[in-house]
């Protein structure tokens, strides 16, 4: 490899404009102010303190969690049916089909939200924590397929053919040899929608009519510069837990991949 | 198993059909219906008849809107520009001069911040970028004047978007340079080219596909970002995403708000297109 200084220099300081603001969450997460400011003030963990103690935030990670198990399981048993039917099967509306289904990555947000937003007030919907769940499994699908794409193409389809000869039925088949083999694509495919839904702020917002959901509570209480501390202790804390979600969702994937035998490379997208 | 097509077809359109159905009904039926309402008369709340363009006629006459899609355009195209300029070094540092084992872990790194929550991203710029916030604190502790940028909305817009977007940059980049052959490369030097004439004549025109798809990975989110105008500038320079949901919920103006949408999806389109035309241009190119 040629050296080139010039370039890692640039790239590390990329990286630090990339991380520099999440660096601040920990420092100020612990600093004994109320503002959020240089110089620091002495170290404290009062913030965490009166995070843990506030109920409504309590109230909205639960409903959070609520939201992100539904959407991640409904977005993943989607993301099989597709990526299963688009890698394994030849059938007539495939193309188009899929292109809807991977939509809403081309489409901004605030659009798919509006839509169907119109949609659900005209037929007289009350909006929910279900239309959010409803909404955020239309942005997480694509994402799903994605994934599970992968992990099916990397499928040997002579190990199907074999069980079938063999005589197991097709169902048989598919629980007993291809569910094992695709099962970190299908982790890897959960924690990703997760972590999508979980930090999800748009859908949250504008289909859930005001419940308490952990991102559109944060959202609002950065408006008040009291509250902004325990916020940093929060996402501290959020932040933590994209990171680990994701790391092991990364983990899988590429068990997935060399367990199927084939060659690891890139990352998610 | 030999399966004849039509059993093939069969199954494979029985198995995609939950998905597609639950796609049709959720996607395709309500941006059927914005299309559908947007050339509709509406008042608050109600939709009617009879059919109208009065709502797209509004959107031209009004010097408001106007001004606010086509900043929103030019916002989403500066923070495309400096997105995709700043991450290609970076990519191509990726690319070029890490060792190939090594690849992995620094995409992993990059593409880390994008999966962390986006709402307090943003939110630690409004922080950050404040009066009296983190950047301002730390240039009075060195003895500088502060710089007040929260109170130019539309540069602070500019900067957190970028800042939001910026992984989405390296990755497509990243992928087109690692296609581009590297004998190419020593063909080039070989027959006297400098080093920087052979990345311009050669690496950059074959790496344009990624730099294109980074363009509109970046352009399409960022125009219609809702969060960052809200929270950053303060709500004092709307963009497009703000403007439908003023219309749509705030008005109950279904119709108008509906025309917004359908216009802001037009010009994405649009500038989709212009992109991938641009795009076709290298591929012909370097046949």
């Amino acid at each position: 490899m040629k050296k080139a200084p010039g370039l890692r220099s640039y790239t590390l300081f990329y990286l630090l404009f990339l991380y520099g603001p999440i660096l601040l969450l920990p420092i100020f997460a612990f600093n004994d102010s109320r503002v959020v400011a240089f110089p620091l003030q002495g170290f404290t963990t009062g913030w965490f303190a009166e995070m843990a103690a506030d109920q409504n935030l309590r109230n909205a990670a639960k409903n959070s969690l609520i939201i992100a198990l539904s959407v991640a399981t409904i977005s993943t048993v989607l993301g099989i049916f597709a990526a299963r039917a688009s890698v394994r099967y030849r059938f007539p509306g495939k193309g188009p089909l899929m292109s809807m289904i991977m939509l809403p990555l081309v489409l901004p947000e605030m659009i798919v939200a509006m839509a169907l937003l119109v949609v659900l007030l005209s037929i007289g919907i009350p909006l929910s924590l279900f239309t959010v769940i409803l909404g955020q499994t239309l942005i997480c699908t694509p994402f799903a397929v994605a994934i599970l794409t992968s992990a099916f193409q990397s499928l040997d389809r002579s190990l199907e053919e074999a069980a079938l000869d063999l005589g197991e039925t097709p169902w048989s088949t598919f629980r007993l040899i291809i569910l094992p083999l695709v099962m970190p694509g299908i982790l890897a495919s959960f924690l990703i929608c997760f972590t999508i839904s979980f930090d999800e702020f748009i859908i949250a917002n504008f289909l859930g009519s005001g419940q308490p959901i952990l991102s559109v509570y944060i959202f609002g209480q950065f408006r008040f510069p009291a509250k902004v501390p325990s916020m940093l202790a929060l996402g501290t804390l959020l932040v933590l837990l994209s990171i680990i979600l994701l790391g092991f969702a990364e983990y899988m994937r590429r068990r997935g991949i060399a367990k199927a035998g084939g060659k690891v490379s890139g990352g998610f997208l | 198993m030999a399966q004849t097509p039509r059993s093939e077809a069969r199954t494979g359109l029985k198995l995609i059909s939950p998905t597609a159905i639950y796609v049709i009904l959720l996607l395709a039926v309500p941006l059927a219906t914005v299309l559908v309402y947007s050339v509709m008369t509406g008042g608050r709340g109600i939709v009617s008849f009879p059919l109208t363009f009065e709502n797209y006629a509004e959107l031209w006459s009004k010097s408001v809107y106007g001004y606010i899609m086509l900043k929103s355009l030019l916002v989403a195209l500066v923070v495309t520009a400096a997105t995709v300029i700043l991450a290609y070094p970076v990519a191509y540092f990726v690319s070029f001069h890490v060792k190939p084992e090594r690849k992995s872990l620094w995409l992993f790194l990059i593409t880390i911040p994008f999966w962390t929550s986006y709402i307090i991203r943003v939110s630690l710029w409004f922080v950050i970028l404040g009066f009296g916030g983190v950047l301002d604190s730390t240039l009075a502790v060195v003895g500088l004047q502060p710089l007040n940028l929260a109170s130019y909305s539309i540069l602070s817009i500019i900067i957190v978007l970028a800042h939001a977007y910026a992984p989405f940059a390296v990755l497509p980049i990243f992928v087109s340079l690692e296609k581009v052959d590297r004998s190419l490369l020593e063909a080039g030097q070989d027959l006297g080219e400098s080093r920087w004439v052979t990345f311009l004549r050669v690496t950059l025109p074959l790496s344009m596909p990624g730099v294109i798809a980074a363009a509109l990975i970046v352009f399409i989110p960022t125009v219609g970002d809702y969060v960052t105008p809200e929270l950053v500038g303060d709500g004092k320079e709307p963009m497009i995403a703000n403007l439908i949901e003023t219309q749509l919920l705030k008005l109950q103006n279904f119709p108008q708000g509906s025309a917004f949408a359908v216009a802001s999806m037009l010009m994405v389109g649009i500038v989709s297109v212009a992109f991938v035309l641009w795009n076709r241009r290298f591929i012909g190119g370097s046949k």
